[in-house]
């Protein structure tokens, strides 16, 4: 394998495990506070996605606008999700709340299904990041060089939120203690709606990008990229937020390496990620990060 | 907190309702499955289908002094449900004869099941030779993939003087992966060139990255990419690998025909040639022309290929039915059988021994964000 032919591979790993990246951080942030799977990240996610379809086809609003209206909806979906499917049963045992993310998941793509159809609809991505540059004999697209940005910019923001900000300390005190949390003067359900918000707003992120690298929308396509960034937020050190960035590369980069290296294993390629859960559950459950549970949130 | 409870019961007994409601019992009804792809990734393609075959219960409803009612069960794109939906027609519908579905993988799970059954079934679309082989009760009205396979080859060959060609295949979908060896044995013997295949690249049904494939087909520079496989990843990865900078042509087989493909690709797509079953432009017979206007009055757009496929798998089956004069499943599937120039909006039929039609392939090009006629092929 010559040197621009790996350099091509690691370019198309970086962009793809920074977006497992920026989806995982979402996904670990909710844990981290409620020590809560939310199976439905990745639907909230698709959902985003399906906003901004009508927002540039349907109402033809331009894309600078209608992406930040998709992150606000999506945050609205995510607190109502929270206030309907998870809020009521706060107290039952955290089984009863597992069921029910993964009944707020199924319902999430039914529905879709019934309202917009199973047909696969195209994403309008405006071309100003799509456009292709030339490094060397290195094709790489624009967005290649967005994604990680974005996502180290959504990795600051949320670091300082968290550690630096009057909500973020609510957020920390509530996932240490929901009780004390109460008594200390913290509203527990404003905190907890929040922090759907916030995890929803990273999934639409990671919905506009997804949807511009790979432009094709469809119910079910939060399945897939949920799992995935599921693992890479358990590889990482589940409720770790810069572990679940870790875990989003390690996840890409060894995807693209597999088939890049071992091309007759390309259908392993989503078995791959599973067998990497399995070993790390296996060797260290808590992940890379996983320990230092000082930065929990 | 109670009242709640009830809301909730009343909702789903309303819902389990609305789900059963028409599934009563009625002799003067002749019930045919319709087993497609409605949800899922081949949606667009097995959509398609039904909107033929629905068309064609409007124009031809009855048969035998008898409604015919279609029973339409979503396979869902998937195997494992393909084969319960087909269980769910054989027997809980207990219908008389199963349209479908789009795409082999779907029909052969569900192969089985209506031989078991004895409940004949005629494929729109299907192409894979294994789903009508060793099986009585399976036919279909399109050609099939060893045929397809080498037309494909030869274009590459003849039309755009490849000599190395390279394989991207969705390796879980049988369809892909028979058109692709029938592709690589045909391309191989033309060039005389046993190396002629440069690479095989492999991905799964429901993937969007496909930038390390790519990489790998791309340092190997093949002058021609046959990439057969499901109309949205085939979509996308020929418009990644536009910005990888793989510049040769793209050719594929009949999943291509839909409007997402062209949807998805946009202008990535343009110039990409594939293989298929019909063309509006060159209408073969005299139901030709009735479905074509009988489907632009009906949906005001063109029809696919699939379509009139669906709508001539429907015809077939109602006129055995006439000859059978009974709606006895056994005797219905010996008079498909024995199908002989039958008159359909897609061509002639004559079914062979296997129960497959044979007939011509036509090949359309993409040009100016639409299927354009090409050419006309016709089996040796």
């Amino acid at each position: 394998m010559t040197l621009d032919l790996f350099l091509q591979h690691l370019s198309n790993g970086i962009s793809l495990g920074s977006l497992y990246a920026l989806i995982a951080i979402g996904y670990t942030m909710v844990y981290g506070v409620l020590r809560l799977i939310n199976f439905a990240h990745g639907d909230i996610f698709m959902m985003a996605t399906y906003f901004a379809f009508f927002g540039i086809v349907t109402f033809r609003i331009p894309w600078f606008i209608t992406f930040p209206l998709v992150l606000v909806l999506t945050a609205a979906l995510g607190m109502t999700v929270e206030a309907v499917a998870y809020r009521p049963i706060r107290e039952a045992p955290k089984i009863s709340i597992l069921i029910s993310a993964i009944g707020a998941s199924f319902f999430l793509e039914n529905l879709t299904i019934v309202l917009f159809g199973g047909v696969p609809k195209p994403f309008p991505a405006p071309t100003l990041f799509t456009d292709v540059v030339q490094v060397g004999t290195v094709a790489i697209q624009k967005l290649t060089f967005y994604i990680p940005i974005v996502t180290v910019l959504s990795l600051l923001a949320l670091l300082y939120l968290i550690n630096k900000t009057k909500t973020g300390m609510a957020m920390r005190a509530v996932s240490m203690d929901q009780e004390t949390a109460r008594v200390m003067g913290i509203n527990i359900n404003h905190t907890i709606a929040f922090t759907f918000g916030l995890g929803s707003f990273l999934a639409a992120v990671g919905g506009i990008m997804w949807g511009m690298k790979f432009p094709q929308i469809q119910p079910l396509m939060g399945v897939i990229p949920g799992l995935k960034c599921f693992i890479a937020a358990v590889i990482g050190g589940i409720g770790n937020i810069g572990g679940a960035v870790i875990g989003g590369f390690i996840l890409g980069i060894g995807e693209i390496m597999l088939v890049a290296f071992l091309p007759n294993l390309t259908g392993y390629r989503d078995a791959f990620a599973f067998v990497l859960l399995i070993l790390i559950l296996l060797s260290k459950p808590t992940g890379i990060l996983g320990e230092k549970t000082a930065e929990k949130v | 907190m109670k009242r709640r409870t009830i809301f909730y019961l009343l909702l789903i007994v309303l819902l389990v309702l609305a789900g059963s409601g028409c599934t009563k019992k009625e002799s003067n009804v002749i019930k045919i499955g319709v087993f497609e792809p409605i949800t899922g990734a081949n949606a667009a393609g097995g959509q398609l289908e039904v909107e033929g075959i629905k068309l064609a219960n409007k124009l031809y409803p009855e048969v035998l002094g008898k409604k015919v009612e279609l029973v339409i069960a979503d396979n869902k794109s998937d195997k494992v449900e393909a084969a319960t939906a087909a269980a769910r027609l054989v027997e809980k519908d207990k219908v008389t004869a199963i349209i479908g579905s789009w795409g082999s993988s779907l029909s052969m799970a569900a192969g089985d099941i209506v031989k078991q059954g004895k409940v004949p079934t005629v494929g729109a679309s299907c192409t894979n030779p294994l789903v009508t082989a060793g099986n009585d009760f399976y036919f279909r009205v399109c050609f099939i993939d060893p045929f397809q396979g080498t037309v494909m080859a030869n274009y590459a060959y003849s039309k755009l003087n490849a000599k190395k060609a390279a394989i991207i295949q969705e390796i879980n979908n049988d369809y892909a992966v028979g058109l692709a060896k029938f592709f690589m044995d045909s391309f191989k013997a033309l060039t005389g060139d046993q190396e002629a295949i440069v690479a095989v690249a492999n991905y799964n049904t429901g993937d969007q990255d496909f930038s390390a494939q790519l990489t790998n087909v791309k340092a190997q520079n093949p002058d021609v990419i046959f990439a057969p496989g499901n109309f949205t990843e085939s979509a996308l990865i020929i418009s990644q690998a536009r910005k990888l900078g793989i510049d040769c042509p793209f050719i594929g087989g009949d999943t291509w025909e839909t409007q997402e493909f062209l949807d998805i690709g946009q202008e990535a797509v343009e110039g990409v040639v594939f293989s298929t079953f019909f063309a509006t432009e060159t209408p073969i017979t005299a139901e030709s022309a009735k479905f074509i206007k009988a489907y632009r009055d009906e949906y005001n757009k063109e029809p696919a290929a699939v379509a009139a496929l669906g709508y001539d798998a429907y015809i077939l089956i109602l006129d055995a039915l006439k000859r059978a004069n009974t709606t006895d499943r056994v005797k219905l599937r010996d008079e498909i059988a024995k199908t002989k120039n039958f008159e359909g909006a897609a061509g002639i039929i004559t079914l062979d021994a296997n129960g497959d039609a044979v007939k011509n392939a036509v090949i359309k090009v993409v040009k100016a964000q639409k299927f354009t006629y090409l050419d006309t092929i016709a089996p040796q």
